[in-house]
């Protein structure tokens, strides 16, 4: 297999002081989901507005290497970059109506994206788009495409993003938190049909969530985050079987299960929050919340191996204590 | 006692042009829903997406003027109470916390405009009464000086619950209010949503498309399908035994933590359906018919098994 998308050792500074990203490395290769997972906060959607180029403004980035399809997206010039953006890498983002503009048609949104891209009438572009909400689950697509984003539910604007996003048959979708507006069996909808795609075109995804049973059924691998960090990769079967960093321990012992919920219990949380970064940090970044922190996690942590593509950074050895999270 | 939000034959209706040529169309969003919400609980509302929950929510809030039916809120017209009082009573947190959060003010001023739209506060308690709320959510000092373009989606959806919280309301109406957060700190946002209702007794109307979440927060739990309650139980029962297809195709489609088990196709997928045009009858039949006749009919018969009023 070979990288669609390779970051390595991404930086984002805003300001020069707030450090959102800090050295974050990972791979999406061809034809995989790649789910990147973390604390509300921890850089998440910052890496992925790097990688399209959109930081907002005062947003600084740099990256040891940071490729699509061989191409170093370093080097593009702005126009280089917005003929890739929405065309061969499209991004779905986090809150809708960042991104629609409530002055104008669902219809005309979407149409301008294609015709923008890949020329052609404008109607083929309604009829494409039409489709493409079908395919999303949005009935009566007609109708749809005549309203404004205001008239929309919070996850019909979801769908149309996701919609607008396949208009021009990307390579690599940048999905950040695609389904949080969206019921279950909707959900399940939407899932699948990005399987379906990634099965038939080798469709690449990079996928932001914090529903880790979506990352469970979805993922091929998974990058987990904290503070700025990559701090555990791992094939989805291995995170999930032997999670190493004791970050990713606490938090899968978190996730509440219909059915399985303990109702007159407080929900399991990670105590305490994420310290300010200032420059200079040096050490683990999750060692004033973790139960096995020691002197030695405020020097340079290293990073482990703990089997095949799965490595970690933390000052403790693979399979430390038993695997049961902590 | 009165229940805190009581809620009769409610309708909603938008007018939508399907085209530049064709007729008006009716949108029916929210279609003779009737419950109320006892003081000091929780009422979860569950359902699909574009169902009409938000505009249920937005109906209560008093926002929007329903097409029919009635809300009372503390057993009182919120028409009837001023702003200052209202605002005391009942608070929202919305759906999309980007837009209900003004783009040019600085976080901890957002949460401090409700204290000061009273009129009563000092400048010391307003600054206080911010900086713990601000903590409590998980949200440092330093974000309270940032504006919300500069925070993460989650950090704004928790500086949203943040403006709800800082005037302790007696009700809340939470439209997905975790829906951006990671499990952890969504924990702790439900735990101080819970800390709150036990000690100063708050009432939520709590939507979420999180069943497990649900299942922890709410008393009791609603179901709507094409804006109509389809199933109302006590939160343990619903769980435990759900009756209308729907739910139990909610319940079905719950991806739990197990890697290598896929997606679960149970074959809603192809017929959602039109709100514009709604098929008479049971409104989930059309959906369910397109996984199997013996499918469908076996949902036909669960469907005509319940309670006329759902
Ligand atoms: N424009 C900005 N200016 C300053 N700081 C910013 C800006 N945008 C984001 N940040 C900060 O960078 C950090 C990372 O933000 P990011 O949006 O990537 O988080 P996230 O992992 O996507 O979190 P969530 O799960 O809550 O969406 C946060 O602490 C945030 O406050
Ligand atoms: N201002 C409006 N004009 C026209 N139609 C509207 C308007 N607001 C809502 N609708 C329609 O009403 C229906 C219900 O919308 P609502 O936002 O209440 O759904 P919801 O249950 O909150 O869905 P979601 O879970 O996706 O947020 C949708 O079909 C929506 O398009
Ligand atoms: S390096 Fe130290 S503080 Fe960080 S996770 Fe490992 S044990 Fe905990
Ligand atoms: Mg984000
Ligand atoms: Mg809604």
């Amino acid at each position: 297999m070979s990288a669609l998308l390779e970051v390595e050792e991404l930086q984002v500074t805003f300001g020069g002081r707030t450090a959102a990203v800090r050295g974050a490395s990972f791979r999406v290769e061809k034809g995989e989901t790649h789910c990147l997972v973390g604390e509300s906060g921890c850089g998440k959607s910052v890496t992925a507005l790097a990688v399209m180029s959109l930081l907002a403004r005062g947003g600084h980035r740099s990256a040891k290497r940071m490729s699509f399809a061989g191409t170093d997206l370093t080097s593009l010039s702005d126009r280089e970059m917005a003929r890739l953006r929405g065309n061969r890498m499209a991004m779905i983002f986090q809150e809708p109506m960042t991104s629609l503009n409530p002055a104008f048609t669902i219809g005309s949104q979407m149409a301008e994206v294609l015709t923008r891209h890949k020329g052609g009438s404008r109607a083929a572009a309604l009829d494409r788009a039409a489709e493409l909400m079908g395919r999303v689950g949005i009935t009566a697509p007609g109708m749809r495409l005549g309203q404004f984003p205001h008239q929309l539910s919070g996850g019909l604007r979801q769908r149309v993003m996701i919609a607008m996003a396949l208009m021009c048959d990307p390579e690599l979708l940048i999905a950040d938190e695609p389904t949080t507006a969206l019921d279950v069996t909707v959900q399940a909808q939407i899932l699948r049909l990005l399987a379906n795609l990634k099965r038939e075109f080798g469709l690449s995804i990079l996928l932001i969530t914090h529903d880790l049973g979506i990352v469970a059924r979805v993922a091929d691998h998974v990058s987990v985050m904290y503070a700025g960090e990559v701090v555990e990769r791992a094939p989805t079967a291995a995170l999930f079987r032997a999670p190493q960093h004791p970050y990713t321990r606490g938090l899968l012992s978190c996730v509440p299960v219909p059915g399985r919920v303990q109702r007159d219990k407080p929900l399991g949380s990670i105590p305490g929050v994420v310290p300010a970064i200032g420059a200079g940090f040096a050490g683990c970044a999750f060692r004033s919340r973790c139960a096995h922190a020691d002197e030695t996690c405020a020097r340079a942590i290293p990073r482990r191996e703990a089997g095949d593509a799965h490595d970690y950074l933390c000052r403790l050895e693979p399979d430390w204590a038993e695997l049961q999270p902590a | 006692m009165t229940a805190a939000i009581e809620v009769e034959n409610l309708r909603c209706e938008f007018r939508v042009r399907t085209g530049l040529m064709s007729a008006e169309k009716r949108v029916v969003a929210v279609d003779d829903v009737t419950f109320s919400v006892p003081a000091g609980s929780v009422l979860g509302v569950v359902g699909e997406s574009g169902c009409g929950k938000s505009t249920l929510a937005r109906m209560v809030l008093g926002l929007l003027k329903p097409t029919a039916g009635t809300v009372l809120v503390d057993g009182r017209r919120l028409f009837d109470l001023d702003r200052k009082a209202r605002a005391r009573l009942i608070q929202p947190v919305f759906q999309d916390p980007f837009a209900s959060l003004n783009p040019r003010r600085r976080i901890k001023d957002i949460v401090a405009l409700p204290l000061e739209a009273q009129g009563t506060f000092s400048r010391g308690e307003i600054e206080r009464r911010v900086a713990g709320i601000l903590e409590r959510v998980g949200l440092s000092a330093a974000m309270g000086e940032r504006m919300p373009a500069q925070l993460s989606g989650g950090q704004r959806q928790r500086a949203a619950i943040a403006r709800a919280l800082v005037l302790e309301p007696r009700i809340v109406i939470c439209d997905e209010p975790t829906s951006a957060l990671d499990v952890s700190v969504q924990a702790q946002i439900l735990n101080l949503l819970a800390d709150l209702r036990r000690d100063l007794g708050l009432t939520y109307l709590f939507i979420s498309h999180n069943l497990a979440v649900v299942e922890h927060v709410a008393s009791e739990v609603a179901v709507m399908y094409l804006g109509r309650i389809v199933e109302r139980n006590e939160t343990d029962a619903l769980f435990r035994s759900p009756r209308h297809p729907y739910t139990k195709a909610l319940l079905e489609s719950v991806l739990t933590p197990e890697p290598g088990k896929g997606v679960p196709d149970i074959g809603l997928g192809d017929a959602m359906p039109d709100p514009a045009n709604i098929p008479p009858g049971c409104r989930f039949i059309r959906a369910a018919a397109s996984r199997s006749n013996a499918a469908a009919m076996r949902h036909q018969r669960a469907w005509s098994g319940l309670p006329r009023e759902w």
